[in-house]
């Protein structure tokens, strides 16, 4: 079966000479929920750029359902990557919530009277469709980072990937989200530092550092694992242990 | 329209004015302004029966002339230029309550305040009865480039980002016990308004990574926006005609 995410020996140096990835290997099966963790600075940003052809690999290779990221077919690689990004005021952009939320699809060639319905279903699934009018400006944290996710969900993505989904939100709010991304039904690659939201959503981890991966398995025995945790600069939060 | 993006000159109504699309509106408010600006200084009557005219919008629109009034202050500054004219024109002059006008200086001023009066006025309706992202989408609609609609849009949407953003650095600074007095001390001002705008171009360019993200290639996907009748159209223009007619007939008058 083809994987939804299939990046083999990816390496990437920035313009100014930086390397930042030395070599990443990462399958996701379809259905799987990934928590990609790591310390500041570890390359995390710089993958999740790399799965929706932002940057070009130096080396190795991206395939997304199959498809290799290639620039003849970069437009189809980011309708199959839903990138909800850290700060949803990046990614709200137009005047109203339905507005942002056809944007995607409307890009993608989506027309009328698909695209309503589209917007309708994605608000749907997120539980904001009563925002569909609001401007996002006025929205509190937890309805901004639903209608963010909305705004992704209505491309269809081949795999949902999130940066940091649980930053400023209140613990409702984050409670909140976790069930609406348990309740996709979607594969999902999730960034964060949330090592609990990380146990809670993703039953396997991978952790990279210094550009490379150097731990992939069950959520629950890394986090277990003090010693890993601290020589990659994790930690869980005040008061939780696992064993 | 949702009240979550109300901006100050929008009065929410479902009034025949606001429910007209919004390209019709812009263009009925140009050519009406237009007709106002190619009016005679000296056909008064004129100006009066324009007015006339937009008293029957409002009334239509069911805007208070008080709400109007406070709206059109923002004319202020230009009054006071036309006020002046008459005393420092020259050319023929006057003798009024004891003062010496120039006659031209008086038409000049006469010329400035009233065009400036009613465009004002008209810009004015035309806010009030129009939500920003309909004046948008009306523009593009009127084969307004896209590239200024896609600025217009997302400075609508980020004005409000940047100001907040803004109002938290003040309140960081002035939390920290700063309280400018003297331009000497404004230093921290300054600094700020910089970090402020490195902020935005930074925030610019996250915006444009999301947007890419989600397959923008440089054009704004056409959302469609009501087209409008012929009789729609008939019923906009007539202001605008009528304000037309009056412009011919002041050559007559004047």
């Amino acid at each position: 079966m083809t994987a939804s995410l299939d990046v083999e020996g990816l390496a990437f140096a920035y313009p100014d000479g930086h390397q930042a990835l030395f070599g990443v290997d990462l399958r996701i099966e379809r259905g799987e929920r990934v928590a990609l963790l790591g310390p500041n600075g570890a390359g995390k940003t710089t993958l999740v750029l790399h799965l929706n052809g932002v940057h070009r690999a130096g080396a190795g290779r991206v395939e997304v359902g199959g498809l290799e990221v290639t620039r003849e077919n970069v437009q189809e690689i980011r309708r199959r990557v839903g990138i909800v990004f850290q700060d949803p005021d990046d990614q709200l952009f137009m005047p109203t919530v339905a507005d942002d939320v056809a944007f995607g699809p409307a890009n993608f060639g989506v027309t009328e009277p698909e695209l309503s319905l589209r917007v309708k279903e994605a608000l749907d699934a997120v539980g904001v469709a009563e925002l569909a009018d609001r401007s996002p400006m006025h929205l509190s944290g937890g309805q901004r980072r639903r209608a963010a996710l909305a705004t992704v969900l209505a491309c269809d993505p081949e795999i949902l990937v999130l940066d940091e989904p649980s930053t400023h939100l209140d613990p409702v709010a984050r409670r909140e989200l976790a069930d609406v991304l348990l309740g996709l039904d979607r594969t999902m690659l999730m960034v964060t530092h949330d090592l609990p939201y990380a146990l809670q959503l993703c039953p396997r981890s991978v952790v990279i550092d210094g550009g490379v991966v150097v731990a992939d398995g069950p959520t629950r025995d890394l986090l277990a694992d003090a010693d890993f945790l601290a020589a990659h600069r994790l930690e869980l939060p005040f008061g939780f242990a696992l064993d | 329209m949702a009240a979550g993006h109300a901006h100050p000159l929008y009065r929410a109504g479902d009034s025949v004015v606001h429910r007209l699309p919004a390209h019709v509106k812009i263009v009925v408010a140009f050519l009406f302004v237009l007709a106002v600006v190619a009016t005679p200084r000296e056909a008064f009557a004129v100006f009066g029966l324009q007015f006339l005219l937009l008293v029957g919008v409002w009334v239509a629109a069911r805007i208070p002339p008080g709400w109007l009034a406070t709206r059109a202050l923002i004319e202020a500054p230009f009054v006071v230029l036309a006020v002046l004219l008459p005393f420092f024109a020259t050319g023929p002059r006057v003798e009024w309550m004891g003062m010496s006008l120039a006659v031209d200086g008086l038409l000049a001023g006469w010329n400035i305040l009233v065009k400036g009066t009613l465009g004002v006025l008209v810009s004015v309706t035309l806010a009030a009865t129009t939500p920003l992202r309909d004046l948008v989408s009306g523009l593009s609609r009127l084969r307004v480039p896209s590239m200024v609609c896609v600025i217009a849009t997302l400075m609508l949407r980020y004005l409000e980002v940047i100001a907040a953003e803004a109002r938290r650095m003040r309140l960081a600074r002035v939390s920290r016990g700063h309280d400018p007095r003297f331009v000497w001390q404004l230093g921290a001002t300054v600094r700020s308004v910089g970090a402020l705008f490195l902020r935005s171009y930074e925030r610019g360019e996250r915006v444009h990574l999301a947007m890419l993200s989600r397959g923008y290639t440089g054009a704004m996907p056409a959302f469609t926006t009501a087209s409008a009748s012929t009789a729609t159209w008939s019923l906009a223009l007539v202001p605008a005609v009528v304000a037309a007619l009056l412009a011919v007939s002041g050559y007559w008058v004047a």
